[in-house]
């Protein structure tokens, strides 16, 4: 029923950069209404470059779809240019949060109504919705946002998109370089948009232990090519295929050590 | 000093600074468009004497002073997003120098057609602003300059106004902070960057007024971008602000070099002071007074 009914369906796609290195080579993966799916995979792997074709953002980064097709919601995205997308409600959170670093984080936030051209009113209520989720923003919300913590850009950029109004949420590794208490407080806020709002959400991690906590199906990608899906639950068990997947020791060294060092300066 | 000399020193500096005004007007045009595409628009200088060429022309064949500024400014926003639609989107995530290149291609297109459309004859552009010295305690100053200043605070004025409070505004700075984050958020760059060259068209058309009613409206109008170029090394590329310093630093500068200096070199410094200046300077900060820091923790 999932594979058939979804909000998003990626048929068979294989990705190139610059017309000829290759960076997927058939990827599979369907994100049913109301499911989070996690995409798992080591650095490299091809995670990042799936969900900028989900979001058509490749042919900016001189990459281009050369097989396969993407659908949202039954319509093919290569048909539609990013911001029309981000209008129909497929919302792309970028890797690394790309925060607006000279405007302030209640300006970064309207640009997420500007992308959306909502009105006043809406404008005001997603605000108002986006400081309840993040009370640390709402302090800070006149401060320039390349001055605020790892942690309040990336809760900025979420807080950006969730101005759009998506139902569909792209995110592309939310945890990084992040302290585990706040990828806690990120993950659990998408998880009750999920829940509340039935947003659908397909995030990419390189902390898989995270994103199977609270996922409800994984895909693996290994070499740009889907190697394994299936429920959260049953991944999380498998800890030889965390091992032979995700690169085992580096992403248990990568989930604690960096993070101590963030919060050192934070 | 002799309260003469001092008198004198205050006059040459006024002077100085109004001239510069005129510089950061051309600046200005160039930051808009930097700042919000990355390009450096070489032709920045032929939409000036566009614009101008224009404008003289209708009102030579009788259309009224306000009707022809309008026409002119609608010519402008076409031209504008024309540019954009042919010679940019085409370009778009190319290298800055390719992007360069067509807009140096671009002057030259634009200089032509005006020159085809409108002929090479020098015009008269009278705004029916004196340029009379009047005198204020003692120091003689342009009332031409005054305007031509008083017009220049008030566009920098409009357009931070626009930058701050609109919402098009907003989308101009996020674009000039992150292109590919605006991409992802929605923001239709295609408008944004069509809406830019309009902005600079604007301000090409009140640039190539002031500068046409100074040295009349004829081909070597163009050439003023070269000496934009030296207040935006001073200034900064990205910023406004830096555009009139710039501009004030340049304009002053080499009025007083060519008043205090040039008597030992034998003159002609005014014509070259900007560019040494701008080495200079480009040695010291290269990325000009106000040129954007990044704003990041470590």
């Amino acid at each position: 029923m999932a594979e058939t009914a979804g909000i998003l369906k990626v048929d068979r796609v294989a990705a190139v950069y610059a017309g000829a290195i290759a960076a997927l080579h058939g990827v599979d993966l369907t994100v049913a209404p109301g499911e989070i799916v996690a995409l798992l995979g080591s650095n490299g792997a091809g995670k990042s470059t799936l969900l900028k074709a989900v979001s058509n953002l490749l042919p900016a980064e001189r990459g281009a779809v050369t097989e396969g097709r993407i659908l949202f919601e039954g319509q093919d995205v290569a048909t539609l240019a990013p911001a029309a997308l981000a209008r129909r409600g497929l919302v792309t959170v970028l890797e690394g949060r790309h925060c607006f670093r000279s405007l302030t984080v209640e300006e970064n936030l309207l640009t997420g109504a500007l992308g959306r051209s909502s009105t006043r009113a809406e404008t005001k209520a997603d605000l108002e919705r986006v400081y309840a989720l993040f009370p640390r923003l709402a302090e800070k919300r006149r401060t320039t946002s390349g001055l605020i913590s790892g942690g309040e850009q990336q809760m900025t950029a979420i807080g950006r998109g969730l101005m759009s109004r998506p139902r569909l949420f792209v995110l592309d590794e939310p945890s990084m370089g992040l302290a585990p208490l706040v990828v806690r407080e990120i993950f659990l806020t998408l998880k009750r948009l999920n829940r509340e709002d039935g947003l659908s959400i397909l995030v990419a991690e390189q902390n898989s232990a995270v994103a199977l906590d609270y996922a409800d199906r994984a895909v693996v990608v290994e070499n740009g090519v889907s190697k394994l899906s299936g429920p959260a639950a049953e991944l999380r068990q498998r800890a030889d295929i965390k091992d032979f997947y995700l690169g085992g020791e580096t992403t248990s060294i990568r989930n604690t050590d960096p993070a101590p060092k963030e919060e050192a300066f934070a | 000093m002799e309260w003469y000399d001092f008198l004198f020193f205050i006059e040459v500096l006024v002077g100085g600074l109004l001239s510069g005004v005129m510089y950061s007007l051309v600046a200005i045009g160039f930051v808009l468009i930097y700042k919000t595409s990355g390009v450096l628009n070489f032709a920045q200088g032929a939409m000036l004497l566009f614009a101008a060429l224009t404008f003289v022309s209708l009102v030579e064949r009788g259309i009224p002073f306000a009707l022809a500024l309008a026409i002119t400014l609608l010519i402008m926003v076409a031209l504008g997003f024309a540019i954009e639609r042919t010679v940019l989107r085409p370009l778009v995530n190319r290298s800055p120098m390719t992007l360069f290149m067509a807009t140096l291609g671009l002057s030259y297109i634009i200089e032509g057609a005006a020159q085809l459309l409108w002929g090479t004859q020098v015009h008269g552009l009278d705004l029916g602003i004196d340029d009379t010295p009047f005198e204020v305690y003692g120091v003689f100053i342009s009332k031409f300059d005054l305007v031509a200043a008083g017009l220049a605070a008030a566009m920098v004025g409009g357009l931070s106004a626009f930058f701050h409070w609109t919402r098009i505004g907003l989308a101009f700075r996020a674009v000039a902070d992150d292109q590919f984050a605006a991409l992802a958020v929605g923001l239709r760059l295609n408008r944004i960057w069509g809406t830019v060259w309009t902005a600079a068209g604007f301000v090409a058309l009140v640039a190539g007024l002031l500068w046409g009613a100074r040295l009349g409206v004829q081909f070597s109008l163009s050439l003023v971008v070269l000496k934009a170029l030296p207040v935006l090394v001073l200034g900064g590329f990205d910023s406004i602000l830096g555009a009139i310093v710039g501009g004030l630093i340049v304009g002053a500068g080499e009025k007083l070099a060519e008043v205090y200096l040039g008597p030992f070199v034998g003159g002609g410094i005014e014509g070259w002071f900007a560019y040494a200046l701008a080495l200079a300077f480009l040695l010291v900060r290269p990325g000009g007074l106000f040129g954007k820091k990044l704003v990041e923790r470590v």
